[in-house]
């Protein structure tokens, strides 16, 4: 391990790293608003909406993202959608990343009790008043644990990015290897970085779920 | 425009060695599956054991292949073992040996979850039967924790069948390989044919997935239904 080698591929690296960290940042939070839309009109059965929610979820789970990236980056251009590489990445990461959460959601919904639907309903709720005042304040704090475990899955899932030239972490390594040869090194700064990354995050979010839970079930 | 693009996969050999290229990418899954299996099995039986050190070690291995991305290990396979070890792998081996830890992790998790899931007084009266340790797990662990651990482990195995899409990186000839290789040699004349080809390979993971999927969905509601009455 030569330790000047390292030093200088540190620029380089933290470029990646912020790209990372910026690319999962918005696909995560797209992700988020995608599995809320899905998983609500799932919930309340809206016509039309619900069935074409359930195909979405279907084709997004049982696919690997490595093919919805290319479908997205090379095979849209075929019906004169062109998307720039890092647009693509995101748009992949939001698709992939929208039925984990709603699904995560979901979960969470079905924890509250039918009663709680019906005495709404009774209340004379419509389905949105329903959505903000009883389905997802409790729904939220019992989805936590899943939302947090896609979280961490889709900040991995960006290292897949590499294979539309994305100059993300992993893409960053792959190309120093390929200029200079120093497999070594370079693949450690890779596992370190993610480390940095996934690490206090893994332990924040332990802590968040124990807060949520604490919170809502005195435990 | 005559030429939509499809018609080009049907050209000479362009299907058959799409469909080749299927056939590494589901035998890459199989292995994978059987290898990262058993591996997983007996991790996770060893973790229920109480032995300090063992369980540090077992957990840390889990961590690891937990926070590193596969994609990422996958490299460090692919570099790093040739070197330690003086070996020369083909990439496909490469490829097995990273998934098949990576799943061994994964499972170890599943069959410790389900191993511990099983009441306690099942094994103190097996104890008290007078069954060896073997023979509890034989007969009493085994077959309690198994429909336990099946809907998780179904679901690891699409997971397995959606990583082996990361073969290409080391250059396997696997179906997405294949399919990047076509869209090259034709892409520029026709553009919507790689539209067609990636469209199919979207489908062919679905097809391989979607069932598991199912299947998985399915008995877990089944055995919360026979569990909650």
């Amino acid at each position: 391990m030569d330790w000047t080698v390292i030093a200088r591929s540190l620029p380089q690296f933290t470029a990646g790293f912020w790209l990372t960290l910026k690319l999962s940042a918005i696909g995560i939070l797209g992700s988020l608003i995608v599995g809320a839309l899905v998983s609500l009109a799932q919930y309340f059965k809206l016509p039309g909406l619900r069935q074409l929610a359930t195909v979405y979820i279907e084709i997004s789970r049982n696919t690997p993202l490595l093919v919805q990236l290319f479908f997205i980056y090379y095979g849209l251009p075929g019906l004169g959608v062109k998307l720039s590489a890092t647009v693509s990445g995101v748009f992949g990461l939001m698709f992939l990343g929208g039925s984990y959460m709603a699904e995560a959601f979901t979960s969470g919904y079905n924890a509250i009790s039918k009663g709680q639907l019906e005495s709404g309903r009774a209340l004379g709720l419509t389905n949105v008043q329903l959505a903000r005042y009883v389905v997802v304040p409790q729904g939220l704090a019992a989805s936590v644990p899943a939302l947090a475990a896609n979280v961490i899955f889709l900040i991995k899932e960006t290292s897949i990015f590499t294979v539309i030239a994305i100059p993300e972490l992993t893409n960053t390594a792959l190309d120093l290897i390929g200029l200079y040869y120093r497999s070594n090194e370079y693949l450690f700064v890779l596992v370190v970085a993610y480390a940095i990354i996934l690490i206090p995050l893994s332990v924040g979010l332990t802590w968040l779920e124990r807060r949520v839970r604490y919170g809502t079930f005195g435990n | 425009m005559a030429h939509s693009g499809i018609d080009l996969l049907f050209q000479g050999q362009n299907f058959a060695r799409f469909l080749q290229g299927f056939g590494v990418t589901l035998r890459v899954a199989v292995i994978t599956l059987v290898i990262g299996g058993v591996l997983g099995v007996v991790l996770g039986a060893l973790r229920t054991l109480n032995n300090r050190p063992l369980q540090v070690i077992l957990r840390l291995y889990l961590e690891i292949f937990r926070i590193v991305p596969t994609v990422v290990l996958l490299f460090v396979v692919y570099y790093i073992v040739p070197q330690v070890f003086h070996l020369e792998m083909s990439g496909e081996m490469v490829a097995i040996v990273t998934f098949a830890l990576w799943t061994g992790a994964e499972m170890s998790d599943i069959v410790r979850g389900a191993l511990i899931a099983v009441p306690k007084h099942q094994v103190e009266s097996a104890q008290a039967l007078g069954l060896n340790r073997l023979q509890q797990f034989r007969y009493v662990l085994l077959p309690q924790a198994l429909p336990v651990a099946l809907p998780g482990t179904i679901n690891l195995a699409t997971r397995i069948i959606k990583t082996t899409s990361l073969l290409l990186m080391i250059s396997v000839m696997d179906i997405v390989n294949v399919g990047q290789t076509l869209v090259e040699a034709n892409g520029h004349k026709h553009p919507a044919f790689a539209f067609w080809v990636y469209g199919i390979m979207f489908i062919m993971y679905y097809i391989l997935c979607a069932p598991l999927s199912w299947w998985a969905k399915r008995i877990e509601k089944q055995r919360l239904e026979r569990s909650n009455g």
